[in-house]
């Protein structure tokens, strides 16, 4: 799967009150909660942000709470990967369970900008920094966690699983 | 090879000998809560999934406390789905308003959690049942549905950061201050993915309450649990709340461990975190003249009731500073009636401090006390991020009930000798 889209780059412990304020919880619907993403660390996020652009951030990113609003609204923001030094360990998981792609490599989250043109091949772990002209190579997630991803998350990839 | 508590647990649960670091294992879960925003997504999933029934009825835990009493429309609506969901798979553990209680501070209390048990928990605090001896941990919505219908999680199994407290605390240092410290040594990812063991002379002598206040902030250091062997304390604790069997594991003497950090406590101040983050901690003698609008005494961190009554000690007899609101959250119905019991309702609301029932509401900025731009809470939860009890330009301090009391009485973060002497 190959990604491309402009970088929105975060620095370390990005927490998932920044990501979705717990005042936006009172709701589970990506529609709604895709619109108040990042809210409280970049008010212009959602009114910037285009379909595939990629989060780049530094360690520790989804810090706090275990809400999976956090992966949800995001995804629902239209940001197609995340890419970051490293994860809070509940995020890892729920964003791996509700199909958004995410990457760890520190290098590339250093040397990126602020709107920045990235290209993930996911399937391999290659992200490109074209504005940079710079290549990277992180460590692609394993064939059956690509394959949740694909299907959109744990629950439909079981569902796809059981109709094959 | 010896092996850890944590270790223990999880092998226990996964039906091998041995574990280590690393392995990936298929573990049986004892306990699985969801709250009124975490479990409609389970719910909706689990639906989604075509599930008929769950696993087992009496496993499953439902507590509406986060934005419970209702605070709008749409949170009534979740908290029906909650209730309706509860009762058509007839969940012996749904505590409605009035029966209920902060989760974490409720579990415990109620006996649902034991020593030896793994817990699971859409709610990244469910980590403080380690203070039971348990393995318990964080997890996701879609975690907790797949768990609804087969009573199973995967785990990576964690490595183990020993934290060895020794020494002789001072009066009003807490198990909030310790677990203050050890964040502020550490970081917020200190511990991520690890297994925080907390164990020295200092957690011997700590009572369960204070005990479930440090391992409810083990993820705040990132840790996937924090843990207290069981001892004593434990049994006396769980005496007369456990409905059923359990076991007291111990760590092994050559059990292996990632790192171990050794804390002499005896010279420790109560600690106050700056805001954004519970690591920017420092004992309050240095934390400088910062005036203060909002105290909020409960969560659960500290809402328990040996915490109402450390604050109680202070605000005896004494008015809360006119440029401050006090608030004051028992985090469960029964924490409530003991502090009526006690005298202590009478000691806040003469203070000019208002209780209320036990909900969530201001630590996650939900409703009954959010914070406007510009204002200053010192606070007993545990997170300060940004816009957490409000607007975004709002700060929140994080300390101890006794911080707290003294701030509150004082008009600005203050330490608790200030006021009642050491
Ligand atoms: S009191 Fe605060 S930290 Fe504890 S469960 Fe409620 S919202 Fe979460």
């Amino acid at each position: 799967m190959k990604l491309r889209g402009n970088v929105f780059k975060y620095g370390d412990n990005i927490n998932t009150d920044e990501i979705i304020p717990a005042r936006y919880l009172n709701t589970s619907d990506p529609k709604i909660l895709g619109k108040y993403c990042m809210e409280d660390i970049d008010r212009d996020f959602t009114k910037k942000v285009r379909h595939g652009d990629i989060i780049v951030a530094g360690r520790n990113f989804g810090c706090g709470s275990s809400r999976e609003h956090a992966p949800i609204a995001i995804k629902a923001a239209g940001v197609s990967c995340v890419i970051a030094k490293s994860y809070a360990r509940i995020f890892y998981r729920n964003s791996i369970n509700t199909g958004l792609p995410i990457l760890e490599c520190s290098e590339a989250a250093d040397e990126a900008e602020m709107a920045d043109k990235f290209e993930v091949d996911l399937d391999r772990g290659i992200i490109k920094n074209l504005t940079k002209c710079k290549t990277y190579k992180s460590q692609p997630f394993p064939k059956f966690v690509q394959g949740i991803i694909r299907a959109g998350g744990l629950m439909k990839w079981v569902k796809a699983g059981e109709r094959e | 090879m010896g092996m850890t508590i944590t270790e223990k647990i999880l092998a226990a649960h996964s039906g091998a000998k041995n574990v280590c670091p690393g392995d990936i294992i298929n573990c049986r879960v004892d306990i699985l809560l969801g709250n009124d925003i975490t479990a409609p997504i389970s719910i909706e999933l689990f639906e989604k999934a075509g599930a008929k029934r769950v696993f087992n009825k009496e496993k499953i835990v439902f507590v509406p406390d986060h934005f419970a009493p209702n605070k709008d429309i749409q949170s009534a609506e979740q908290c029906k789905r909650l209730r309706e969901f509860s009762r058509k798979h007839k969940i012996i553990n749904y505590f409605e308003v009035g029966r209920m209680g902060i989760e974490h501070a409720l579990l415990p209390e109620m006996g649902i959690v034991l020593p030896g048990d793994l817990i699971i928990g859409a709610d990244s605090h469910t980590c403080t049942y380690g203070a039971l001896g348990a393995f318990s941990t964080g997890i996701g919505s879609t975690d907790l549905a797949a768990a609804m219908i087969n009573g199973k999680i995967w785990f990576k199994v964690p490595s183990t950061i020993k934290i060895n407290l020794y020494g002789k605390l001072n009066r009003w240092v807490s198990g909030k201050d310790l677990i203050l410290y050890i964040i502020g040594k550490i970081g917020v990812d200190g511990a991520n993915y690890r297994s925080m063991e907390f164990c020295g002379e200092v957690i011997k002598n700590l009572n369960m309450d204070n005990r479930l206040t440090i391992c409810n902030m083990a993820i705040e250091a990132g840790a996937k649990n924090g843990i207290i062997e069981p001892d004593k304390e434990t049994l006396n604790y769980i005496k007369k709340k456990a409905r059923r069997k359990y076991k007291m594991y111990k760590s092994d003497s050559d059990a292996k461990y990632e790192e171990i950090l050794e804390f002499n406590c005896s010279r420790l101040e109560p600690q106050v975190s700056l805001p954004h983050s519970p690591e920017n901690a420092q004992p309050v003698s240095e934390v400088g003249n910062i005036k203060i609008d909002q105290v909020v005494i409960g969560s659960c961190t500290n809402g328990r009731i040996t915490d109402l009554i450390e604050a109680a000690k202070i605000l005896k007899g004494k008015k809360v500073n006119p440029n401050v609101r006090l608030l004051v959250f028992p985090a469960t119905q029964a924490v409530y009636k003991e502090a009526l019991k006690k005298g202590l309702i009478d000691i806040f609301i003469d203070a000019e401090g208002v209780v209320s029932t036990p909900t969530c509401g201001p630590c996650l900025g939900g409703h009954m006390g959010v914070l406007a731009e510009g204002e200053r809470a010192v606070a007993t939860t545990n997170r300060n991020f940004v816009g957490r009890m409000g607007h975004t330009k709002s700060e929140i301090y994080l300390a101890s009930p006794a911080v707290a009391a003294a701030s509150a009485i004082m008009g600005r973060i203050a330490s608790p000798e200030e006021v009642v002497g050491k």
